[in-house]
Parts: structure tokens; sequence; C-alpha cells
């Protein structure tokens, strides 16, 4: 029996994806142990406890919650000290963090104030006698390893998307903490934050992704791609490197190894060859279907479904029938 | 201007793996290495910084056997200063210990900045800068696509998951450099006859107690490969009808 620590990240006053993902992970890793504590801990600008309730759904028991005007934003440091001064109070077997770009920043930073290891960006994790081992898929997820972590507390960070929350309904208790460092004091200060459109949907949660690649042949026939994804409805767009370097899209919509790496129910990947830097940001795609016209292209061999044939008369025929499947 | 990148040797990611007979390593034969990929782009930073202030130098630093020599070598050829190698037979997979060798010789080095690059193209973690960071009590910024400097203060541009944070830090720090932010300049031929002739250091790495280790590896499964390709848009109600009852994604 032991007890499990889980960082749920919030921004705009609203709790993300991956901090529900990091409790029920953190619920799952504590039942295996035969059952111990959940502690979730939130930091974010005052009214967010109410928000910090819901992780009850997920399984945690307690929610630590740190409200300060100077958390609207995230805080690097008081936001490490707050954290590790947390696993410090408790004794927790691990912590879950979520590998987003807030927690590859935070966990790191608590890693090194309490010196103990950290297992990143993992898939899947267990207690195994006095070790941890974790699932890490490595080499532009050429290859899979397995990590041993040895110590506590054990340090992970979870892929976003890796484990889908699920339910274990209980009543949290909500904690009132105070931050372990001023965020007044910090040297480094996040001075403006500038948020897409509310109504994109992140590539990170959204269900469906649709990409395009060079294979579109100018950035005015993302239409057709971006009309898919609004046929589809709860679709987010993503685009390849090349077209992202090319200014065709803006390069936070870039799926690969060296952008956003997502896990969707199903990923469309039109006029995409499938170079190995951008199969590492989405072959952990449940589903996965090709349009290309290239049939010797990479991106068939780790396709479930595909389409060899000339994009501009398949994606508006495949928009059409979907639309149609939609509403039928 | 003083600046420090650290830099590691990754193999290249285009080759096909092999499992090692250990079950815990990859078959060294065929493969190749190289600079990881963010790394350049970090470099590139600093050379620019340093030439736009016009004095300064830029320091390599890279923990690893004798292989890193050669990684070295080519940011050296990029137009680096001198080198580091943080000599250990082989890199560890626990950050903190990597950290804590790179801390040992960082600190107290008179460095205004600390530059990594966003993560290393293997093992794609990206804690160690940050780590570095923390034991050496300096400010820090993680996975940077823009930066100015400017009085002894700096200004960065972050890319989050749908937002975009702008971020003011003093020196000195420890900054991650996402890629795109500076396209690394190729080595001349004039530079890789003067990397041959640049001060290139050896001593041993203090990495101190590993907690993280590699258990295994393995080769994901492959995908058991397509259940369908159909030929042009004649193919798309079938699709759409095994996406729907097969899949279940509609």
């Amino acid at each position: 029996m032991a007890d499990m620590f889980a960082f749920a990240e919030a921004r705009g006053g609203e709790l993300r994806k991956v901090a529900f993902e990091a409790v029920s992970a953190a619920r799952h890793a504590a039942d295996a142990t035969g059952g111990g504590e959940v502690h979730a801990l939130v930091l974010g600008p005052p009214g967010i406890a109410k928000a910090a309730e819901s992780l009850g759904r997920f399984g945690a028991d307690a929610v630590q919650v740190v409200e300060h005007p100077g958390f609207e934003r995230y805080a690097p440091e008081s936001f490490a000290a707050t954290a590790a001064e947390r696993l410090k109070a408790g004794s927790y077997r691990i912590a879950v963090f979520p590998a987003s770009v807030e927690g590859r920043d935070l966990a790191p930073r608590v890693a090194a104030r309490l010196g103990v290891g950290l297992a990143s960006d993992v898939i899947a994790f267990e207690v195994r006698g006095d070790a941890i081992l974790a699932e890490h898929p490595a080499y532009t997820g050429k290859v899979n390893v397995t990590l041993r972590l040895t110590g506590t507390p054990a340090i992970v960070s979870l892929r976003p998307g890796a484990i889908p929350p699920a339910e274990q309904p209980r009543t949290a208790r909500v904690e009132a903490v105070v931050p372990a460092a001023d965020p007044a004091a910090a040297r480094v200060v996040v001075t403006e934050l500038a948020q897409q459109a509310a109504a994109k949907l992140d590539l990170g949660e959204a269900p469906v992704i649709v990409s395009g690649g060079r294979g579109l042949r100018a950035a005015e026939h993302f239409k057709l791609v971006e009309d898919l994804a609004a046929a589809f409805g709860n679709a987010a767009v993503g685009a390849t490197r090349a077209v992202t370097d090319d200014g065709w899209r803006p390069a936070s919509d870039q799926i690969g190894q060296t952008g956003r790496v997502v896990s969707p129910d199903l990923y469309v990947a039109v006029g995409i060859s499938g170079a190995i830097q951008h199969l590492a940001g989405m072959r952990m795609a449940k589903t996965i279907v090709a349009i290309n016209k290239d049939k010797d292209a990479p991106i068939f061999k780790v396709a479930d479904y595909g389409i060899v044939g000339d994009l501009f008369e398949v994606v508006p025929r495949l928009t059409e029938e979907v639309r149609k499947a939609r509403s039928g | 201007m003083k600046i420090a990148v650290c830099i590691k040797r990754v193999p290249d990611m285009e080759l096909r793996f092999a499992i090692a007979s250990d079950r815990k390593s990859l078959e060294q034969s065929g493969l190749k290495y190289d600079m990881s990929d963010f790394d350049g782009y970090a470099l590139e930073v600093a050379l620019r910084l340093v030439e736009q202030q016009g004095s300064g130098e830029v320091v390599l630093v890279s923990l690893g056997p004798d292989g890193v020599q050669e990684t070295l070598r080519k940011g050296l050829a990029m137009g680096a200063a001198r080198a580091v190698q943080l000599k250990a037979d082989e890199v560890p997979v626990d950050g903190l210990s990597v950290a804590r060798a790179l801390a040992a010789e960082l600190g107290g080095g008179g460095y205004d900045l600390i530059l990594f690059g966003r993560m290393a193209t293997d093992t794609a973690s990206g804690a160690v800068g940050p780590m570095v960071a923390e034991l050496l009590g300096v400010p820090c910024v993680t996975a940077i696509s823009h930066l100015d400097l400017a009085e002894g203060r700096g200004t960065a541009r972050r890319d989050l998951e749908g937002a975009v944070e702008t971020v003011q830090f003093p020196l000195p720090a420890v900054l991650s450099i996402d890629e795109g932010i500076a396209r690394p300049r190729l080595a001349t031929l004039k530079g890789i006859m003067a990397a041959k002739k640049k001060p290139l250091e050896v001593k041993p790495a203090a990495l101190g107690e590993v907690r993280l280790t590699v258990e295994s590896m393995a080769l994901p499964p492959e995908r058991s490969g397509p259940k369908f390709v159909g030929d042009g848009p004649d193919a798309v109600p079938e699709l759409v009808q095994r996406l729907r009852t097969e899949a279940k994604v509609l």
C-alpha cells in the first residue's frame, strides 16, 4: 500500500486534460499496490479550488490547492519550490507529472531539488519490488525502453494521451496550501501569454487529427485538410515539419519528433510521405489512415487504412462521405 | 559574453536499429553518430550572440566516451572556441547524474549563458538543462523559440500547447533552445582545418549516484500493415464504412 502524488496542470483557471490523466495514472498505481491515497497538487489563480474538486472523480483522495494571483500563469521557480515542499511533506512512492511543455520544465526541477530520479515521457509505469519500471518510447519511437527507477519518491512524467483518464469517483478533501516561494520574488517572469483561439481544439486533446504534408503543394490547399477536419467535428489540424518550415502552417501545428507527439483515436495523413521524424510524432495513434499518390510511401507501412490516389480528388470525396456518415 | 553549449552525440535516427544480445542496449555495428538536432540550434544561437557582441567565446561541453570528440570537433569547426569532454564509458540514461557532472564543470566557470537543445533526439527527455539550472541555482527558461538579450536581461518566447508565452529573465541563465530559432551553419573547410588545432580538454565525468537505468530494450511490434488499401476516390465509401464498423472512429 503506497500513497501517490499527482501534479494537476491548470491553465487560464481551468484544469487541463493532462491533469486528469496524471491523477488517474496515480490512482491506478496506488490501487496496484493494494490501495494507498492519491494526493493531487493544483496551483492556479484564486478560484482554482472550485475546479480542483473535479479531480475526485478520477481518484484523488485529497487535493492540495495553492491559490495565488501570481499563478494565473506558470511560475517555474515558485511551482518547483512548492511541488518539492509538498513531496517532502508526504511520503509518496511515485510522483506523476504530465510530459507537457509545462511538466517537462517542472518535473526535472523538482527531481533536482529533491535529488531523486526522473523517468521522462513514459507511457506506462508500475511498482516492481523496490523499483519502478516505466516504459518509454525512445529513438523517435523506434525502440521501446523499459526504465528502472529506484529511490523515493520516484518521479515520472507521463506522455499526454498515453493513459486515458478513468473515472474512480470519490469526494476529494480540498486543502489550501501556501506557495513555498513567493511568485513575486521570481527571477523568471512570464510577461505575456497569447492564447490560441478558444474554439480551436488542441492537438493533444483532439480525438481526431487530420494532418497535411508537402503533397498539398501550396499553403492555400490546406483548406482541404481543414474542411475534412470540420467534417469530423472533433478534429484538430496538424502538419509535417516540411510544411511548417515553409511557413504554410504555424510551427505549433507541427507533428513529429521535434514538434508535438500525439496519440489520437484517428489520424488522417494527407499527402504525407512518412519521414521518420513525422512517424515519431504519430505512430501511437490508434487508427491511421493514409492518403497518398505514391503507393510505396513509408506512411503506408504504419497505416491501418490507405487510399492510393490524387488527394485533390480523394479528400473532397472523403469530406463529403464523412459528413454524410455523421449526419446519417 | 561567455557561453557554454552542452551537446549530446546521438545515433542517426534514420537507420534501422537492432537490440544487442544483452537486451538492454543498441547493437552498435552499423550505427552512425552525430550531434543531436536541437543542440545544433543551441550552438548556432551561441555563435550569433558572440558575433553580435563582438567579443566572448563559445565553449562546448559533451559527456560520453571518446567518440564524442568527433562531435565536439564538428562544433569547433562551426566556430566554437574550445571544447571539454567529460569522459564516461557511456552516457547514463539518468539525467540527474549527467546534470551533476555538467554542473560540476560549469559552476564557477563564469558563463553568462549555458545553452542546451530542447531535448536530445534519442531519449527525448529534455530534463538535463533545467536540472543543471537547479543545481547551479540560476534562472532557467526551456524550449525557447525566440531570444533577445539586452543589458544583462533576456526576453524569450516559448510555444506551449496552444499558447505562446513571453518570458523575461536575468543573466546568467540556463536556456534550452527549440528548433527553428536559427538554422545551424555548415562548417567551412577553413573552419574544419582550424578546429583541429583548437583546445579539447578531457576530464573525468563526476556522475555520482545513478538511480535510473535501462532494464530492457525491445523493438516495438510492427504494425500489422494496412487492413485495406483502396485506389482513388471510388475507394472512399469502403474506407468510411470500415472506419465506422471496424475501427469504430466514426
